[in-house]
């Protein structure tokens, strides 16, 4: 109870955290664009209000945001009861209250919770997963996703979705406006100028390394933390186990439906990369053997 | 200071400790209570099922009367109990006879098909998992309270408070155990 605590303490500050930091960076490509084009003021402001008020947005809609990216569906109890019953009884077992149930119509198998907090949380499992896994690995895979959810996992994953990718996409937008503003400065021969636009390159490249390295530092210990929660919730750490051992061999991607801002999101990778170095380096998750073998030790 | 400064403070001292640990208790037994709630939601909820249940299969089991007896006399012992233990006992005996008609269910292959069965079958099997996850909570729920109360100095501050352990929701013999997680 004392480390499920600790947490839920440790993702609320990881979450401002990353909040802070988002605010931060946009600040600073605010500050540069600015500079470049002569109102370093205005662009810190519009950089910083834009930063808020998407963070606010991030907040209050990002599961909507992912639910719809990842296109999953909410369903009814009377077209999945089964789905249904497993989540209301490991709901209870949590003691939190029972998260909305989507899936996504695809033949992968996978799964995902997201949500700002246990209040305002859903689980979703492609339907090919509900076909092929029995009671105990279903019950397996949404405890490892309830485990998601009962420790605030959910809200900073879905934060980092929802930041990161707006963050890789203003330093996108900022390299091209570079493109644009040199010729202008050139023509006041500034030093300044040309040591801003170095910078300004610089994070403009960085930021989205820097952002997946944020998403690569959460994923992996969390998903361990997350078996191990599930299987304090369901007491029977084989059936996540023998899931997926089932979601290993399973030659059918997801990535139609994800992308590499959700990847972080799901219970096994979405991709079926090559097994290489730069691949494990730069992998969301951690391997599944690794995990199988742990539960099995449990 | 004089003595009856000291004795002053360290009797204030007390005094807080055990208003802290009263505070807590009431929390731990609250939270007891409303795990206990949980649990007798989903017995009811299934006893509720039963006669359905019943009415579905008596058509096809000719053979089985006896597990059909069975259950009913299982409910109508589980409608009677009324303390924690007892109910504890009667309901995994209803799980028990549950279990057994679901088995020989599968020798009847026209029973499988019945849209209707399936589905009271899969809301009591549904059931009977929130049962056993709403008892698991319940469990640890009254084992910490009852950790509370008898660990030093919890222990002696009680003895003004007069709080007594709660009981546990027993599972049937060959249930689920605790596992061990390392973090």
């Amino acid at each position: 109870m004392r480390v499920m605590f600790d947490e839920v303490r440790n993702n609320n500050l990881k979450s401002l955290l990353l909040v802070s930091l988002f605010i931060l960076i946009v600040g600073l490509l605010g500050a540069v664009i600015g500079l470049v084009y002569d109102s370093l003021a205005f662009g810190i402001s519009v950089a910083v209000i834009f930063s808020l008020i998407y963070s606010m947005i991030g907040f209050y809609s990002g599961q909507d945001m992912i639910l719809g990216m990842t296109g999953a569906r909410e369903v009814t109890k009377k077209e999945f009861p089964y789905l249904f019953h497993t989540t209301e009884g490991l709901a209870v077992a949590a003691s939190i209250p029972t998260p909305k149930a989507y899936v996504i119509d695809d033949s992968a198998l996978n799964a995902f919770a997201t949500g700002r907090d246990p209040e305002h949380a859903s689980i979703t499992v492609t339907t090919g997963l509900l076909k092929t896994m029995d009671r105990q690995e279903l019950e397996g895979v949404i405890a490892h996703e309830m485990s998601h959810v009962k420790n605030y996992d959910i809200r900073f994953m879905m934060l980092t979705v929802v930041l990161v990718g707006i963050v890789t996409l203003l330093s996108d937008f900022l390299l091209r406006s570079f493109l644009w503003g040199r010729g202008r400065s050139r023509e006041k021969g500034n030093q300044v100028t040309i040591i801003l636009i170095v910078l300004g390159f610089v994070l403009a490249i960085l930021t989205p390394i820097i952002g997946h390295l944020i998403k690569l530092a959460i994923s992996r210990k969390r998903e361990f933390m997350a078996d191990a929660g599930g299987a304090i919730l369901t007491r029977y750490p084989p059936g996540l186990a023998s899931a997926l051992k089932k979601i290993a061999k399973d030659p059918d991607p997801l990535v139609d439906r994800a992308n590499r801002a959700t990847a972080h999101l799901f219970i096994s990778t979405p991709f079926r990369d090559n097994k290489g170095l730069i691949t494990n380096l730069f992998s969301t998750h951690p391997p599944i053997q690794e995990r199988i073998k742990r539960l099995e030790e449990m | 200071m004089n003595a009856l400064t000291i004795t002053g403070i360290i009797l204030a001292v007390i005094a807080l400790f055990i208003i802290f640990l009263y505070n807590s208790l009431i929390r731990l037994k609250n939270q007891v209570k409303n795990s206990w709630a949980q649990i007798d939601v989903q017995l009811k909820r299934r006893t509720d099922l039963i006669p359905n249940l019943v009415e579905s299969v008596k058509g096809y089991m000719k053979h089985e009367k006896s597990v059909l007896e069975n259950i009913t006399k299982a409910r109508s012992a589980m409608m009677k109990a009324d303390t924690i233990e007892g109910k504890a006992k009667a309901s995994n005996m209803l799980s028990q006879t549950l279990k057994s008609l679901f088995a020989v269910s599968e020798n009847y292959p026209q029973l499988k098909a019945n849209e209707n069965f399936l589905q009271l079958q899969e809301e009591i099997t549904g059931t009977e998992n929130k049962i056993a996850y709403s008892r698991q909570h319940y469990n640890d729920m009254v084992m910490r309270f009852n950790i509370k109360i008898e660990t030093f100095p919890n222990n002696q501050l009680n003895k003004f408070l007069h709080f007594t352990k709660e009981q546990q929701f027993e599972a049937a013999a060959g249930e689920r155990k605790n596992v061990k997680v390392k973090f």
